[in-house]
């Protein structure tokens, strides 16, 4: 029995088809993906369902009902949850008293905390209602956003990207919580470009390509590779590596330890590890485990003891970002935009942030404006990324493009060492290969590689060795060959099953 | 309910225009309060824009605009770029009033010393006067991360006591009567700012603040200083990315605009005010603040901003005299300008929607 249908629904932005003629339906206990490549359309999608954005053109039936909601409230109050990508907590509050911010009308804190109980015991999520949230892994604090749902008794559950944060482990118990939801009669929209867990967990597929509808498929039928196929709408071809072949250390880190400045950071501690010449080392974790401080340490953002970060031949804890990349230290941060690069400047700007001395972008002081253009023509071209001229705003760019942009600017200037943080995050397929080729190549040509990131697929393709980052500490790096998911799930710290 | 909703392509056309549109809205609404109180608003708007240019008089009138603009746009330029930065200097008038001070005493100490060395030296201890009081916020925020708005805005009333307590304590004319003021520096042919060419109003101040506008267009467009500072304003986490050490950043940009304001100080007591007395501080720190953002930030519009509110300030002395207005409503008539200049700037960015939101 249909749930929810949805009839042509058209959404247009300025310049662009967000949502084109599209529709499907979603029964009622089903678990229903939603593929697609990044900038398909599916955020838009569950927008006009869960009423943040309203369709230019189409319409929807819940129940066999004419539904519009003209926002999140009235959709909220006919049936429609969602739990989005980014969560919207409070961490110096605790758990009840978030819950009780996004309700209308809030019980008293004592009968939510008993409601919060009950709903976590049911679902085999274990949270307790009186922890501040900024004590919280990532995990438990997705759960507090799940029963913020539960707690309204949903009619159809949207989840986006839900484990794109969680260890393998907390990924297991978060499909026992959805399909004892399933079982209850729930409906629940799936969006996940992780295509080996929509093959286990859902029973039907929509797969979008730039705001259309290409069609649907039944995920066990499908090879996890004919999925991404139907996404992209090309073959794949997966990143090739080439032979291991090791040189000396160029990048020994010895006993670091640092506190983190932000006060729900994670400090690190006695962190030590090796990157040979010519090693892809990935670096995997959940997020709020030290990423940022590692990354900070590294690029010299802050600043360490000096001897313990030594790049060849020199200690550079002491070292300033700029000193660090004349040594030949290159660092690409997590967030594209606000960090990596100005969103205000101009593509032909950005290469100043981390050209101008190494790349010799100016002479005294002064700008060479026309070398910083000739260096971002360089990266656009040989980076493959589309943009109508360098003079565009960074913020202009799409997410992957941008993001090759970035990696192309600290490629091109040929590191001896690259530190990169999530290199693919929110990147569409073809691009995200694009990027892992390039750090494979750049490690060929003897450079150190170290990838931070969270996603245990991508590090499992392109790295030589691997170890854990959790609560501020790392594992031993080992062999990549060889190691399995789960595994590394052990070695990540989710030991709870529940 | 009325919001904001953010405008996706804001207008060129319409962000070159906002100070023009400003201007308008102020001549407006500035009119409807000279009418409020008994005056005919066409006379008073025609004193206040065209009489200091274009009147019967303006042959004076024009040096005295070129002598109030030379420090709004000195001091003005010094602000952008903490502004541009994100860094807010509120307390200019305070190093304004401290570069006069020091640079001042610089050359009293010498008197009546005949050297060429007096006046350049007495530029150079007006600036680190200046260039101290402003590293006094920066300090503290830096430190102790004390909010720089609340110290340099503090430290206008610290200076100005200072200033008093020097002009009727160690300052103060030995042959002076007991006056509350410090020697003219007009006797002191060494240390005097004179106006260079008879009736232009020309003096050091202008000349050196003309070299600075264009130092400062080139600092900001083309050098690796000016790409520091636009980029810490827009993307602080980025320019630290970059290797901007932003502490570093607080201090220059404290620093520099307390030097440029405390240069001002010295040209200005040295000069057109030409000694020191209680009544030496005229404001012209605080609508520097006006004029930098009415300038946009950059030089050359800083320049013209400049120049627009010495017009209003030579006219706002016109009809305090002639339509015997209170000098406050001229300083209303120039806080119109900032606010409209904002509001228009917000109009330009945003659009209104009213009772757009369902509520049930």
């Amino acid at each position: 029995m249909t749930l929810i249908r949805l009839d042509n629904l058209t959404k247009a932005y300025p310049g662009v088809i967000a949502n084109d003629d599209i529709s499907f339906e979603v029964d009622k206990g089903e678990i229903h993906a939603l593929l697609g490549e990044n900038g398909a359309g599916k955020s838009t999608l569950v927008k006009m369902i869960y009423g943040l954005v309203q369709p230019d053109f189409g319409m929807m039936r819940l129940e066999g009902k004419g539904f519009t909601p003209t926002e999140p409230r009235t959709a909220r109050l006919a049936g429609i949850a969602m739990v989005f990508q980014h969560f919207s907590l409070f961490e110096a509050l605790s758990v009840t008293e978030n819950i009780a911010l996004g309700m209308e009308n809030p019980p008293s804190l004592i009968i939510l905390s008993d409601k919060i109980r009950k709903v976590s015991s049911k679902y085999g999520l274990s949270l307790d209602p009186k922890r501040l949230v900024g004590d919280l892994s990532v995990g438990e604090r997705q759960r507090v956003e799940i029963i913020r749902c539960l707690l309204q008794d949903p009619k159809l559950l949207i989840m986006d990207e839900p484990t794109s944060v969680l260890t393998p482990q907390e990924v297991e118990t978060l499909f026992l919580t959805l399909r004892r939801l399933r079982d209850e009669g729930t409906s629940i929209l799936y969006i996940s470009h992780k295509l080996e867990e929509i093959k286990v967990l859902c029973e039907r597929a929509t797969i979008l390509r730039r705001g259309k509808v290409i069609g649907t498929c039944v995920p066990k039928n499908e090879t996890a590779k004919s999925m991404a196929e139907m996404m992209v709408g090309s073959k794949l071809k997966s990143p090739k590596k080439s032979k291991a072949n090791f040189g000396m250390p160029v990048l020994e880190v010895d006993e670091l330890t640092l506190k983190s400045l932000d006060p729900f950071g994670t400090s690190l501690k006695n962190v030590s590890f090796n990157l040979r010449s010519g090693e892809v080392m990935g670096v995997a974790g959940v997020a709020g485990n030290g990423q940022d401080e590692l990354m900070f340490a590294l690029s010299g953002e802050t600043l360490t003891d000096k001897n313990s970060i030594k790049l060849e031949n020199e200690f550079i804890g002491q070292s300033n970002p700029v000193q660090r990349r004349l040594l030949g230290l290159l660092t690409a941060p997590e967030e594209r935009l606000g960090h990596a690069a100005a969103p205000e400047m101009t593509l032909a700007e950005n290469t100043l942030l981390t050209g101008f001395q190494r790349q010799k972008l100016g002479r005294r002081g002064f700008l060479n404006k026309s070398g910083a253009i000739a260096f971002a023509e360089k990266i656009v071209q040989k980076f493959d990324v589309r943009t109508p001229s360098v003079r565009n705003g960074a913020k202009s760019l799409s997410g992957g493009n941008l993001q090759k942009f970035v990696i192309g600017r600290e490629i091109l200037q040929s590191p001896r060492v690259f530190v990169v943080n999530q290199p693919t995050w929110g990147v569409d397929a073809a691009a995200a290969a694009f990027i892992r080729q390039a750090l494979l190549e750049l490690a060929e040509g003897g450079a150190g590689v170290l990838v931070i990131s969270q996603d245990l697929d991508e590090l499992m393709e392109i790295s030589d060795s691997f170890m854990v980052l959790s609560e501020g500490k790392v594992s031993k790096p080992r062999p990549a060959k060889g190691i399995t998911i789960e595994e590394i799930g052990l070695m990540m710290g989710g030991t709870e099953i529940a | 309910m009325m919001r904001l909703e953010p405008r996706t392509d804001p207008s060129n056309i319409m962000i070159g225009l906002t100070p023009i549109l400003a201007v308008l809205a102020t001549m407006i609404f500035g009119g409807l309060l000279f009418v409020f109180l008994g005056k005919n608003p066409f006379d008073a708007i025609r004193m206040i824009f065209w009489d200091p240019l274009l009147g019967e008089h303006a042959f004076y009138y024009r040096g005295q605009i070129l002598v109030k603009a030379a420090p709004l746009i000195m001091i003005a330029l010094g602000l952008s770029f903490g502004f541009r930065a994100g860094i807010w200097n509120i307390g200019a008038e305070g190093q304004f009033i401290m570069g006069a001070v020091i640079g001042g005493a610089t050359g009293l100490a010498l008197y009546p010393m005949d050297s060429f060395i007096v006046f350049p030296l007495m530029i150079l201890m007006g600036s680190i006067g200046g260039l101290l009081w402003g590293l006094i916020p920066a300090y503290l925020k830096i430190k102790f991360n004390a909010n720089e708005i609340l110290v340099s805005l503090m430290l206008v009333y610290v200076a100005f006591n200072f200033l008093v307590g020097m002009v009727t304590g160690p300052l103060r004319n030995p042959d002076g009567f007991n006056f509350p003021e410090s020697r003219s520096f007009q006797d002191f042919p060494s240390a005097h700012n004179p106006e260079l060419w008879s009736g232009t109003g020309i003096h050091w101040g202008v000349l050196v603040t003309l070299g600075i506008v264009i130092m400062a267009y080139i600092a900001i467009t083309r050098h690796i200083f000016g790409f520091n500072v636009r980029l810490a304003g827009q993307a602080p986490r980025a320019a630290k990315f970059a290797g901007v050490n932003p502490n570093k950043m607080i201090a220059i940009c404290l620093g520099l605009s307390g030097a440029l304001a405390g240069m001002a100080g010295l040209f200005e007591l040295t000069g057109p005010a030409g000694k020191l007395t209680t009544t030496f501080p005229v404001g012209y720190g605080f609508t520097a603040i006006i004029v930098a953002f009415l300038g946009r930030l950059h030089p050359i519009g800083i320049l013209f901003a400049g120049l627009l509110l010495a017009v209003t300030y030579v006219g706002g002395d016109i009809i305090q005299s002639q339509l015997s207005l209170p000098k406050a409503s001229i300083q209303v008539f120039q806080g119109m300008l900032l606010f409209f200049l904002l509001a228009v700037d917000v109009l330009v960015n945003f659009k209104i929607r009213i009772g757009k939101r369902i509520t049930k």
